[in-house]
């Protein structure tokens, strides 16, 4: 449903009267930021009677001239600590996945049980406690730690993500294999896996941009990605001035990064090879599963309420 | 075991500044959140950019980003909050536009002939919506809401690096105290999480098939 059959095509009054409502809140928009970016330009005493400068004024910024710090913070911090985490992750995950989403759907209850036990504790555990628990029970570093929690929290919601695209199968598909003589294994691995793989591929991407995000939590363990970094970059240029230059420099960098993946898992979505499998109600689904919440939930077969039972 | 016997009360308080945190979260969230649905939703273009835009910039940011926002860098700038109440609004901005987004696709999900209905019995765009469309939405967007809600619990996690003493950061104290207990403490707090998570699950699984509309 298109949102313009809520209410009628414009008229005149209309037309007059959301465009005040426009100028209004690009009013209080635009004046909210002036206030802001004013506030922050002015310069402030603190309680102990010291002048700061104003967070625009050019000593707050000059660092970034520096091209030491750039290769501090991109190629230290983003490229081999914030992506290597993500990208180990990623493959790790997608692996975990696909071993979960065999396991749960196994045809010996002594496997199926035990995996849907395991799946439901690593999807109901905070990611972070996952960390600290592999960092003391494990003894091992931040990077490993921050890797395989994000490998197993999210390889958990992607074995979901795969079980359901394989339910979600036609069950022709798999009477089909049989039919012909293949075991029930290789009916799977040649005929409903590959098919839900691709089903869900966007579902997948747009999981792996919540890994991506879910790596600054690596920053709590005191693992040295880009947040940490940026934290370790503001000791050195000095703690009270460039603090806010710092987060901006920092959350500009990430948006960068997200939009993009965000953006690809969407093209993925639209591809036209692909839609002729997903559906709107999957595209919503994906859009779902990119917000951070997974939607694929135990008691729902197939978690896009499109019929396809 | 005795360590979680002995330490019961600390972990309790922990518990409870989790669930404080949970609150406080899931109400910013929902309040803010069908605000921002209903912005998206609109017959004032700039309205809907508004909320458009804040909701690909908060859903791109790592919650991490947002506290430290709160924790860290507001203090430099002589704001200060309570540390809890700053994470509390640092996780309902976080959260709101999950929200927002699942209420938008529910909202999507509604079938145009409802609309149509309402439009042509004369309702209008605010009757249609607050009579019509959102009670139907709602109740197909029940169980992804409550998987946001689940996301929310597994968040409050993150105020532990943030100078807020809910279950994680406990755990992080009791477990340097009590070096050769980490496994059942961690465990302990894990099933804490558990108590809160699992229970909400079910309730998404019963809730959906009351009152999900099967189309």
């Amino acid at each position: 449903m298109s949102a313009s059959v809520l209410y009628d095509a414009p008229g005149p009054k209309t037309r007059a009267r959301s465009r005040l409502i426009s100028y209004i809140s690009f009013t209080v928009i635009v004046g909210a930021f002036v206030w802001l970016i004013v506030a922050l330009a002015l310069p402030r005493t603190t309680v102990n009677g010291v002048v700061l400068t104003g967070v625009f004024s050019p000593e707050r910024w000059e660092f970034a001239l520096d091209v030491q710090f750039w290769r501090r913070l991109l190629i230290d911090g983003l490229l081999m600590g914030t992506l290597r985490v993500a990208a180990l992750a990623a493959v790790l995950a997608v692996l975990i996945g696909v071993a979960f989403s065999f396991g749960r759907t196994a045809r010996s209850v002594v496997i199926r049980v035990p995996v849907a036990i395991i799946l439901e504790l690593f999807r109901g555990m905070p990611v972070l406690l996952m960390m600290l628990f592999i960092l003391l029970v494990m003894r091992t570093n931040g990077y490993w730690a921050a890797v395989w929690a994000l490998a197993v929290y999210n390889g958990a919601i992607i074995g979901e993500a795969l079980r359901s695209g394989i339910a979600a199968l036609p069950r022709g598909q798999r009477e089909a294999g049989l039919s012909l003589g293949l075991t029930p294994f290789k009916t799977r691995m040649l005929i409903e896996f590959p098919q839900a793989f691709r089903q869900m591929l966007p579902i997948i991407v747009a999981q792996l941009v919540v890994l991506l995000k879910d790596t600054s939590l690596a920053y709590i363990v005191a693992y040295p990605e880009i947040l940490r970094i940026s934290q370790q970059l503001r000791d050195f240029y000095g703690s009270t001035t460039v603090s806010f230059s710092l987060f901006t420099i920092v959350l500009v960098i990430y948006l960068a990064v997200n939009l993009a993946l965000s953006a690809f898992a969407r093209w993925l979505a639209r591809r036209p090879a692909s839609a002729s499998s997903i559906s709107q109600a999957d595209a919503h689904a994906i859009d779902l599963v990119a917000t951070g919440a997974d939607v694929v939930t135990d008691e729902d077969k197939n978690p896009f309420g499109d019929g396809r039972r | 075991m005795q360590v979680i016997i002995d330490n019961w009360p600390a972990l309790m308080r922990a518990f409870g500044v989790t669930l404080q945190l949970l609150g406080m979260g899931a109400l910013g969230s929902i309040v803010l959140g069908n605000l921002v649905a209903l912005l998206r939703i609109s017959p004032v273009a700039s309205l809907r950019w508004i909320a458009t835009l804040y909701t690909e910039i908060v859903r791109n940011t790592p919650l991490t980003l947002v506290f430290f926002f709160f924790a860290i860098v507001l203090p430099t700038l002589q704001i200060r909050f309570d540390y809890l109440l700053g994470a509390g609004i640092a996780l309902s901005i976080y959260t709101s536009p999950f929200i927002a987004e699942a209420l938008r696709s529910g909202i999507n999900g509604v079938p145009i002939g409802q609309a149509e209905a309402a439009r042509s019995l004369g309702l209008s765009f605010g009757q249609t919506v607050t009579s019509i469309v959102f009670p139907q939405a709602i109740r197909m967007v029940v169980a992804p809401l409550i998987n946001v809600i689940i996301a929310l619990t597994k968040n409050t996690s993150v105020a532990a690096g943030f100078y807020v003493v809910e279950l994680v950061a406990e755990s992080k104290v009791l477990a340097n105290a009590h070096g050769d207990q980490v496994i059942n403490i961690l465990v302990a707090v894990a099933c804490l999480y558990l108590v809160i998570t699992i229970p909400l699950g079910q309730l998404a699984g019963v809730v959906e098939r009351k009152v999900a509309v099967i189309r």
